[in-house]
């Protein structure tokens, strides 16, 4: 009984890592770019998540600034903040490997990628990993990164996880 | 012998409260290691034997299609479908079997009205009256009217208790206002709103009232002609049948002057080129092969919510919501979303700033099912400026247990995100 309370308990704490509740509580670059060049919302129909992501991308494709604000759940709003320290200073081009990456990485399906894209380093990323074993929370932690695609392919549609 | 599943209903013994938990054997599992304990009553009820048994008896004993064939099996099939009308009128107290149309749901039911009666006798700078507080089933259907129509929506306001602001909606009535929409009890909040005051009103200005009460039927006891509804919409599936299945009332002087709302098979009596002569009531507004098992599991419901009582059902969840509620208050940080002073079976609420999801994730790894999100009342929401609440919902078989449970997973809950 102990054991099972004790790795049941350890699914949770994986999915609510003190990172990602570091970064729900006190989101990084949280606010609205007024020069972007570059932005995309995102919605989440589900919970009710909505996050718009700003992006100032410079002539040479490199993402120079990124913001969000909106409001969601804490792994959806941990996951933005985190896109956001992560692509600052990327080109958009790594940016969309990183993108292709994440989003397999959180259905868990680890052999989606091959060649350079599969080399990739989550880095702090991988604290977002713990949505594998909550399937209807895949869809809060890679609401952002789909607004970033979105954003980079300068498609101001708005995305929805449905 | 291919009725014994009905004739166990019919002669059963009253059923005490306390044993029905036993009767739905969806509520007898584990979730995630954890008993289950079922507090989402109010999106869509589980199902008790005496349903599950009736649907699959008539799957493996009387298929056939209905009013249709001369054989034995499609005469089993009408009689058990048209058995379930018959229980439905009597269970909401219809005058007559011919009000009641069966419909995919209480969406389809409110659309059907909005097409079939409105529609028609609609203007430019008409009204159609709803209130704040509506699921977006009863707001989508009018608004996609007024765009038709270029008729207006007007919103009466709600308090904060999340009751409805009675005499404003009564003041609202004014007489461009064509029909007014209400819900029974709201979803979001559990408010019961003050029925017979507002149609009443609506009645005195001769505006017909639409009654969303999907989320009151399996609650309340129902009399539609002493509510003196126009149009009553409710749904099986919250009232233990099958999804797929509901219901629309509806006075048969209104449905009379009402053209069908969808053309094809069984709503017809004879079709030629030249012109077609629609079926007598209530079959105009049941075009094509209906739900027929569906119809079915509802009748089985229906004896099910008979034989325990109505009014029985209405005292022990009474007692329980004071018991949720009560206990919800005891923890710090929570805020309560609806407390109004007539409510039923639902309480929704807020921990901290914790978000609902998170909420509902946690809770459900400790196997305790709850709602989260904006419950499909959006305006609700942005009424009290929050993007969703977590609620916990009560049904007949629910008790203490389960909200010390609840409880329990909530105080897990503040530990994670301590």
């Amino acid at each position: 009984m102990k054991d099972k309370d004790t790795s049941k308990a350890d699914e949770l704490r994986e999915l609510y890592r003190e990172l990602i509740l570091d970064h729900a509580r006190s989101p990084r670059h949280f606010g609205k770019l007024t020069d972007a060049t570059h932005s995309a919302e995102g919605i989440n129909p589900l919970c009710g998540d909505k996050l718009k992501l700003y992006f100032r991308i410079l002539e040479n494709g490199q993402i120079d600034e990124a913001c969000f604000e909106g409001s969601g759940c804490a792994i959806s709003v941990a996951s933005a903040s985190l896109l956001t320290d992560t692509v600052i200073g990327m080109n958009t081009s790594d940016a969309l490997d990183f993108f292709a990456v994440v989003v397999s990485r959180l259905r868990g399906d680890v052999d989606a990628n091959s060649g350079k894209r599969a080399a990739i380093d989550l880095g702090k990323i991988r604290a977002l990993e713990g949505v594998k074993e909550f399937p209807s929370r895949v869809k809060c932690a890679s609401l952002a990164w789909h607004a970033l695609n979105s954003a980079i392919h300068q498609n101001s549609q708005t995305v929805s996880t449905e | 012998m291919t009725h014994s599943a009905k004739v166990s209903i019919l002669t059963a013994e009253p059923r005490p409260i306390a044993a029905c938990r036993a009767d739905f054997p969806g509520l007898a599992q584990e979730i995630n290691g954890e008993p289950l304990v079922y507090l989402d009553s109010a999106a869509s009820s589980q199902a008790p034997n005496v349903v599950i048994d009736a649907v699959a008896d008539y799957q493996r004993h009387d298929h056939a299609n209905v009013h249709r064939g001369v054989h034995t099996l499609s005469h089993r099939a009408t009689d058990l479908y048209e058995g379930a009308r018959d229980a439905v009128q009597e269970f909401i107290g219809a005058g007559s079997r011919t009000e009641i149309v069966f419909t995919r749901g209480t969406t389809e039911a409110i659309n059907l009205v909005a097409q079939s009666y409105c529609r028609p006798k609609l203007d430019a700078g008409d009204k159609i009256l709803i209130t704040h507080l509506e699921h977006h089933s009863n707001i989508v259907p009018w608004q996609m009217l007024c765009k038709q129509t270029g008729a207006e929506l007007v919103v009466a306001p709600i308090e904060q208790t999340g009751q409805v602001d009675t005499r404003q909606l009564i003041e609202l009535m004014d007489d461009r206002v064509r029909i007014v929409a209400v819900a029974h009890v709201s979803n979001a909040l559990g408010s019961i709103l003050p029925l017979e005051e507002i149609i009443q009103a609506a009645h005195h200005r001769d505006i017909p009232v639409l009654v969303d009460g999907a989320q009151a039927v399996p609650h309340l006891s129902i009399d539609v002609r002493t509510l003196d509804a126009d149009f009553y919409a409710f749904s099986g599936h919250k009232m233990f049948a099958p999804t797929g299945i509901g219901i629309l009332y509806a006075k048969e002087a209104l449905l009379e002057t009402m053209p069908p709302y969808q053309g094809g098979g069984d709503m017809i009596l004879e079709v030629r080129f030249d012109g077609t002569t629609y079926n007598e009531l209530p079959y105009k507004f049941e075009a094509g092969t209906p739900n027929i098992s569906g119809a079915i599991g509802l009748g089985a419901a229906i004896h099910y919510l008979n034989s325990v009582g109505l009014d029985e059902i209405a005292a022990h969840e009474n007692r329980l919501l004071a018991y949720l509620t009560r206990s919800l208050e005891g923890i710090d940080d929570i805020r309560l979303i609806g407390t109004a002073d007539n409510k039923a079976s639902v309480q929704s609420f807020l921990l901290g700033d914790i978000h609902p999801h998170d909420i509902g994730t946690i809770l459900d790894h400790q196997g305790v099912a709850i709602r989260t999100g904006h419950h499909c009342a959006m305006p609700v929401m942005d009424f009290y400026g929050i993007p969703g609440t977590a609620r916990a919902s009560l049904a007949l078989y629910n008790n203490e247990d389960d909200i010390d449970r609840l409880i329990a997973a909530l105080a897990k809950t503040k530990e994670i995100f301590a």
